[in-house]
């Protein structure tokens, strides 16, 4: 058995058609149909308390004193923890950025000033949730408010400082230049500058919030988490250290996952706490988030400003370069920051044959939630201006945006980006125009007419994006080289047991997109037997020893690490099925077949046939009679490592992530000129994400990530006073889409298999912002006749659109084009 | 400054088809009597402000939001959860388009979708696509964009 491998193209196997490719029923919708799903709030232990967090309601402030014991004298408060407590039981979580703002000091609890409205000061266990908030009420915290920061570009000045130890509000800082900018720039015909671009903060809002129920084991000094962190072997390397213990002494146990989106990434401050209140109490401790506190103080996406923005065009509409300063607002702490600083350069062209880029970042810390990876992280940001870009410089120049995309497009795959990232394949122009003809672009014209006649602006859109999947964590090192990440894994084992019971377990933590399904389908495939006689373990366990150090679910990598994972370890234990039938039927191993849950000699009679359970049996039950020199176990973990090779961290190159997926969207809008609001009457989205496991799952995933960016470009907004106070810290105030908001989705879809992948697949849960851009598009388009404003921002809620209709010249001054 | 609850109370509920008689705390609400003193955990719970539907229920054959009501408010009641849909194990034509329409993901909006379109096909047994969009848009899902879950419920009425 090998514990890691990397999987070439020369070493894939061909699987025979089977199951993969075919939208079986999902393994997983029985339980969850019936509300028998497992989730973290679901779990309960005898004797267990319920924290409930103190929390600031302050942006910024001083913590003059906090008195608990009004708290502790109620009948059946456990006990409280305060930040001081913390500051000596733990040390603060390890930071990926560079001096100064590595000097950032996070703590699970605010020690000394809080720094976010919402920040937990401190926690109180007690015997039900009801008693837990109210003695959270009893705890007294006194505070001596400071001068607020909730500008990421105001943060620059340093003028208000959140970190004293950083003495800067700057987390990372520094320039990517690839190409030759200035000579693009003086080569080319048209010069267009954009002055400022905002792409604004919202989230994905999992339905089920975050959530843990601690055990602490006294006498092996082990915490066991039952949790829904999406990304526990990060989760952990944050934890161990904090709590001054080994990785071998926290387990991590996940069942079902009412979604994630990469905001279940973070969780290490409240965990820490959690671990510090069971063992302080030696009784189990559970903690489910409220939703208003998952909004105020979790994990928002982060926001970026683009300033000066510069783009080099040739006459005949080529793209020859852009040049930008990006300033990206994390809040209040870094958390898993700052790798978006360089996340977004897997896709730093876009889908675009740009060759001369240079960007100037910069991350800063404000008063505001801290960030947290979500949908689309850091990518969609940076492919907005992207495709923002192209929208402003068509407009502009009076090129056509269909032409223009599909002359900048990249046509030949592999590809190799400026930076040195490599794009594997896809048909960028091919699905342009399934969506287009999807939405009835020919007959677009007609229809604004007939808009026009019921007094209505119509707009057609398009967001040309893709998600990258399969991150290599060496781009880590592009932002600090001493950092010691680098590459990715994925593990999986695969089991035959004595009655002939196939297992599969994951390293990977599902939150609803199929695993369990899919596995089943690698597995099925590989040793010959029905999906149904699959089954893989829900969730992850620390104790399966079924992961690897980078082991969750994000960055669009489930079918590419996960499934590799699976193969791989289906693979050996299909070759070992296979020899012990050939010694025990006595033929060469070339003749053994496997199907439909037996071995058996290919042509060879019938009763030459073994039931998967005889070969579980001999292996685990009955093999005195196997010789000594074959010794089979039928149990095998592999370990998928895709390759990437070190990344030049001088000029700043590498691939960065292995795989792309396409995603295009376009849409037709109407815009209600007297009020700005925007109804959606077309809407298609075309997926390439490569050989489908499963199409019915890519679909809802497509779907999915589409109304997640229908939500965020129309409604969705954490939206701060000056004060630093949320406004829409809930689902009352933040809107997020329900069934009357989304409209009905076309799909369509373009396999362009990965040459770089397993199974030819690309991970595509994510969806790169698509719609946002495809909606921003669309707006501008449509408010042509009045006016031409520009689409400045990410969010373009009604009534920034009425002010764009009644003052388009305002947006118009952000653009100058200089021509010669 | 919050006062520990002053008063308990003793409910009588019919819950899918059992009678449950209990002393509960007068604040309690019922999502939290379903799940923490009954242990119906398929009810969720997505949010404070009643906006999500994940903890709908039927009561007296009404689809409400256990988050909404006390569970005091529920004596003399009958309460179906979605562990009352199919007792005993046999899906409903309903869960069953559920799968086969992929109208769930992780599953977690699922049981309050559920119990939504169940109570408008028990009135609207062939409801139309706006119906169907209407009788849901108390129900929030974060991961299907509603797509699947429409034609599952239409699927599941006979719609055409």
């Amino acid at each position: 058995m090998s514990d890691s491998a990397v999987t070439t193209e020369s070493q894939q196997t061909t699987l025979q058609k089977g199951f993969i490719g075919v939208s079986v029923p999902r393994k997983e919708d029985r339980r969850l149909v019936q509300g028998q799903g497992l989730f973290v709030d679901d779990i309960r232990r005898h004797g267990m308390g319920y924290l409930h967090f103190v929390r600031s309601p302050y942006a910024h402030a001083k913590i003059v004193s906090i008195d608990v014991s009004a708290a502790l004298a109620l009948d059946g408060v456990y006990g409280t923890i305060t930040g001081d407590e913390v500051a000596i039981q733990t040390d603060p979580f390890f930071e990926m950025s560079v001096a100064p703002g590595n000097q950032i000091k996070d703590y699970a609890l605010a020690v000394g000033k809080v720094r976010h409205m919402g920040e937990p000061v401190a926690a109180v266990c007690a015997a039900t949730r009801e008693l837990a908030r109210d003695a959270a009420e009893l705890i007294e915290v006194e505070y001596e408010p400071l001068p607020v920061l909730v500008d990421g570009v105001e943060a620059l000045k340093d003028e208000v400082v959140l970190h004293d130890d950083a003495g800067t509000n700057v987390v990372w800082s520094g320039v990517f230049d690839w190409g030759d900018w200035e000579q693009a720039k003086a080569e080319a015909d048209h010069v267009v500058t954009i002055k400022k671009l905002h792409f604004h903060r919202f989230s994905s809002t999992p339905l089920e919030c975050s959530g843990a129920l601690v055990e602490y084991d006294k006498g092996t000094i082990e915490w066991t988490i039952h949790c829904n962190h999406q990304m526990p072997g990060v989760g952990a390397i944050w934890m161990a250290p904090a709590l001054r213990t080994g990785l071998d002494k926290l387990r991590f146990v996940t069942g079902d996952i009412g979604g994630g989106f990469g905001n279940k990434i973070c969780l290490h401050p409240q965990f820490v706490v959690l671990c510090l209140m069971a063992r302080k109490l030696g009784r189990p401790v559970q903690w489910t988030e409220w939703r208003t506190d998952q909004h105020t103080a979790n994990a928002h996406g982060n926001e970026r400003t683009f300033l000066d923005v510069e783009v080099a065009v040739r006459a005949d509409g080529t793209l020859t370069g852009f040049n930008v300063r990006a300033i990206d607002d994390c809040g209040a702490f870094p958390r898993y920051e700052p790798l978006g600083c360089i996340i977004w350069a897997q896709v730093t062209p876009g889908c675009y044959e740009w060759k001369n880029i240079r960007v100037d970042f910069t991350q800063v810390c404000t008063n505001k939630s801290p960030v947290s990876p979500n949908r689309g992280y850091s990518r969609m940001q940076h492919l907005w201006l992207t495709e923002r870009i192209i929208d402003i410089v068509a407009a502009e120049l009076g090129f056509d945006p269909v032409e223009m995309r599909k002359r900048n497009y990249v046509k030949e795959f592999p590809y190799e980006t400026p930076n040195g990232c490599v794009y594997d394949s896809g048909d960028y122009a091919g699905c342009l125009d399934i969506a287009l003809d999807l939405i009835g672009y020919d007959g677009v014209e007609a229809r604004r007419e007939d808009a026009k006649a019921r007094g209505k602006l119509l707009g057609v859109g398009i967001g040309s994006t893709l998600d990258s999947g399969t991150n290599n964590f060496g781009q880590s090192q592009l932002l600090n080289p001493e950092l010691q990440f680098s590459g990715n894994n994925e593990a999986a084992s695969a089991k035959l047991d004595i009655f002939g019971e196939v297992v599969v377990t994951l390293g990977t933590v599902p939150q609803g997109q199929g695993h369990e399904t899919t596995a089943a389908q690698v597995m099925a495939d590989i040793i010959g037997c029905s999906v149904d006689q699959v089954n893989v373990r829900r969730g992850h366990d620390t104790w399966f020893n079924t992961h690897a150090g980078f082991s969750g679910t994000y960055a669009s990598q489930f079918a590419v690490t996960g499934l590799g994972a699976v193969k791989g370890a289906a693979e050996m234990l299909r070759d070992e099925m296979v020899k012990l039938a050939a010694f025990v039927l006595q033929a060469p191993e070339e003749a053994i077949e496997l199907s439909d849950g037996f071995a058996r000699i290919k042509d060879g009679p019938p009763e030459a046939a073994l039931p998967f359970m005889a070969l579980g049996a001999i292996v685990n039950a009955n093999n005195a009679f196997l010789p000594p020199d074959f010794n089979p176990t039928l149990n095998h973990r592999y370990v998928y490592r895709p390759y990437f090779g070190v990344v030049d961290t001088e000029k700043k190159k590498g691939q960065l992530t292995l795989t792309y997926a396409t995603q295009i969207h376009a849409c037709v809008v109407e815009v209600d000129p007297e009020t700005g609001h925007v109804e959606i009457v077309d809407y298609a989205a075309v997926d390439d994400c490569g050989t489908r496991i499963h199409p019915q799952i890519v679909e809802g995933q497509v779907h999915g990530a589409t109304a997640h960016a229908i939500g965020a470009a129309i409604h969705e907004n954490f939206v701060y006073d000056e004060d630093g106070t949320l406004l829409t810290p809930n689902f009352y105030d933040y809107h997020v889409p329900h069934a009357l908001d989304v409209p009905s989705l076309k799909t369509g879809s373009i396999e362009s298999a990965s040459p770089v992948t397993p199974l030819g697949a690309k991970g595509m849960g994510e969806g790169g912002g698509g719609g946002i851009h495809c909606i921003c598009s669309a707006i501008q388009d449509a408010l042509r006749p009045a006016g031409r404003p520009i689409v400045y921002d990410s969010c373009n809620p009604y009534h920034r659109v009425w002010e764009m209709l009644r003052d388009p010249e305002s947006t118009r001054a952000n653009v100058e084009v200089v021509s010669r | 400054m919050t006062q520990a609850p002053a008063t308990d109370l003793t409910i009588a509920v019919e819950v899918n088809g059992e009678l449950v008689e209990m002393e509960v705390p007068a604040r309690r609400l019922l999502v939290h009597f379903l799940r923490d003193d009954l242990g119906l955990t398929g009810t969720h719970i997505g949010c404070d402000t009643g906006n999500c539907g994940a903890c709908t229920v039927h009561y007296d054959g009404v689809s409400i939001k256990s988050c909404m009501m006390l569970t005091a408010q529920a004596d003399g009641a009958k309460i179906t959860t979605v562990e009352g849909l199919a007792p005993d194990g046999e899906l409903t034509p309903l869960q069953r388009s559920f799968s086969e329409h992929h109208a769930l993901q992780c599953g977690y909006c699922t049981p309050g979708m559920l119990m939504s379109a169940s109570a408008l096909l028990s009135h609207t047994p062939h409801p139309t696509e706006e119906e169907v969009r209407v009788a849901l848009q108390g129900n929030i899902c974060r991961c299907t964009g509603y797509m699947n879950i429409v034609k599952a419920v239409m699927s599941a009425g006979g719609a055409k």
